[in-house]
């Protein structure tokens, strides 16, 4: 029952943090403003002719 | 016969894939002769003729073949497109086969005699060959041959290896017929959406992992620097859907020559890895996977590039994120302890947000080229598809929320809710993207009759609106039923009165399955006569002389 509560404890405060931080940091890339034309770029390799 | 200068050889990897095969055919004849069960050893046998059959062509392949394939022509990428074409038309028909069946099983319901006491083609053997048929058969044919072909174009790379995208492919479809016909001969495990038996299993094991680096191997070969998001979407469906199938299939096999085994898990753990699988096989196989065709299809079609790159980014994470978390919302009411009930209910809610920002930046998409819609039925079909996804996600968080599961479910509403997704969502997004493939594929200008591209969205569209409002109204009545109370505090209805209640709404039902199905027909012809008829592209190779169109 120990073993339970101490993994369930963990998941329950460094799992929400260790996705919060990830979250945040998909966000800090997604929205960075230099990263703008490289994904504008990005957006039209499905219409490149090759 | 680019290069001559090079000498032919067998190849270590033509060379592991034949002794591989020699050593699995061997197994199986070995296994069918001391097999417990009759179906262990026809299984064991077509696994022994199939390992012949794919030894046969790696050897053919290579007597045909002039060195090694070459990795550019003219200046251009030399795209693996045979096991992409294979893969097309094996989804067409899977997908009828699929279909067919579907409207057996509804009939079945509707009018029980048509199960002639044939225990075969029973209802509860035909509805996994069904389930089975369309969402792996005909849906992963779909997503090879999308997922082959996208990464090789948004790469500018071709597929590593001869024989490893053949073997996928191949491969993937022996599973297929391992899995369906093992079905109707009572072979199951009798886990939803994982009924296959632990052999097939584990070469599924085999296959899977291949596929997965081929496909890194592609990726890896790239050269383009940024990995397109169809790509990620796709990646996360091979990798997750790996991870998920190992998960549940934790079994111990009574013996190598019986087909039996028996489950690791039981009880509510059994329930919770089970259902945790089951949604994600729809998130990470039906969402996140035809996502990628939607990221590639739909910009390819409308010619505009996607709405928002980075809506993309945050769409892609935020649903894998949050769809892994969804599964105990198959099991409110249950053992299951209600901590996970609630969490479950959370991350399903949550899901809204990822899911509209997608159908979002799906049809946003279109932004400036709306009027397409009126000409192009096929770029029609598409949005219709993610117009069926945002409906059918909005629906999903719904019936996960405890107080309305409590109504929805066991009921027809589930299957409802599943077949405006299916039939909506992945069957129009595939259909929308088979339509884009087999012209490129085959070098035409276009399919050979967009008029009956027309004809099959319409059909096919009256079909499920046909299909879900009878399963809303039978579902729901279905519900209420159940939990009617007269005033002395006694059940108003017995079960087979909500039965007999359902007769009309399984006719109306059985009926748009079978137009869905005539639907997929006139696809079929139309594949068919592009593939052979169809008015050549204009890049085709010179020299050859152009088709007389046929009207």
């Amino acid at each position: 029952m120990s073993t339970y509560n101490s993994l369930a404890e963990f998941a329950q405060t460094w799992g929400l943090v260790y996705f919060f931080v990830i979250f945040a940091g998909v966000l800090v890339y997604a929205l960075w403003p230099s990263n703008r034309r490289s994904f504008d770029e990005a957006s039209r390799v499905p219409l490149r002719e090759d | 016969m680019a290069r001559p200068v090079e000498t032919k050889a067998f190849t270590l990897e033509e060379m592991g894939y034949t002794l591989f095969l020699a050593l699995l055919a061997v197994v199986c004849v070995i296994i069918a002769g001391k097999a417990w069960e009759p179906q262990m050893a026809i299984h064991a046998a077509v696994g022994a003729v199939f390992a012949a059959i794919g030894i046969f062509l790696i050897i053919k392949g290579y007597n045909d073949r002039s060195g090694q394939p070459a990795q550019t022509v003219d200046g251009k990428p030399n795209y693996n497109l045979g096991p992409v074409k294979f893969a097309s038309v094996a989804s067409m028909f899977w997908g009828v086969a699929g279909f067919l069946v579907g409207v057996i099983a509804a009939s079945q319901l509707a009018f029980p005699f048509l199960n002639f006491d044939l225990q075969w083609i029973q209802f509860g053997r035909l509805r996994p060959l069904h389930t089975s048929a369309v969402i792996f058969a005909f849906g992963g044919n779909v997503l090879l041959a999308t997922s082959i072909y996208v990464v090789q174009r948004t790469t500018q790379a071709r597929m590593p290896g001869i024989v490893t995208p053949w073997f996928i492919v191949l491969g993937y479809n022996a599973f297929i017929v391992i899995a369906g016909t093992g079905y109707l001969l009572g072979v199951t495990q009798a886990q939803e959406y994982a009924e296959p038996e632990w052999y097939a299993d584990l070469w599924l094991t085999v296959v899977w992992v291949v596929y997965l680096l081929a496909y890194l191997g592609t990726l890896w070969k790239r050269k383009e620097a940024h990995i397109y998001v169809a790509n990620w979407f796709y990646l996360s469906f091979i990798v997750t859907v790996a991870m998920l199938h190992l998960g549940n299939n934790v079994r111990v096999p009574v013996s190598v020559f019986s087909y039996q085994s028996v489950q690791v898990f039981s009880g509510v753990q059994n329930a919770m890895v089970q259902w945790w699988y089951g949604h994600n096989a729809v998130g990470f196989f039906l969402t996140a996977a035809f996502l990628g065709i939607m990221y590639y299809f739909v910009p390819k079609r409308a010619e505009r590039p996607v709405y928002s790159y980075r809506l993309s980014i945050i769409h892609f994470w935020a649903l894998i994120f949050l769809y892994i978390w969804a599964g105990p919302h198959h099991l409110h009411y249950t053992a299951l302890p209600e901590w996970a009930s609630t969490l479950g209910m959370t991350f399903s809610i949550m899901l809204w947000m990822p899911s509209w920002g997608g159908m979002i930046n799906g049809l946003m998409t279109l932004s400036g080229a709306w009027d397409k819609l009126r000409t192009d039925p096929v770029l029609r079909m598409l949005v219709v598809s993610v117009a069926f996804y945002g409906m059918s996600t909005f629906e999903g968080p719904l019936m996960s929320i405890k107080a309305v599961n409590g109504l929805s479910h066991y009921t027809d509403w589930t299957v409802g809710h599943v077949h405006s997704g299916a039939l909506g969502w992945v069957g129009f997004v595939s259909f929308g993207a088979l339509y884009c493939l087999f012209p490129w594929l085959w070098n035409k200008k276009e399919m050979w009759s967009l008029k009956l591209v027309s004809w099959h969205f319409w059909t096919a569209t009256i079909g499920i609106v046909f299909y879900i409002c009878a399963m809303w109204v039978s579902g729901i009545m279905q519900g209420l039923m159940w939990r009617a109370y007269d005033k002395l505090g006694f059940l108003e209805y017995s079960f087979i009165e909500t039965v007999a209640a359902m007769h009309p709404y399984y006719v109306i039902r059985a009926t748009g399955g079978l137009l869905f199905l005539v639907g997929a027909l006139i696809m079929v012809y139309n594949l068919y006569m592009t593939v052979v008829h169809g008015e050549d592209a204009e890049s085709a190779t010179a020299g050859s002389p152009a088709l007389a169109p046929a009207e």
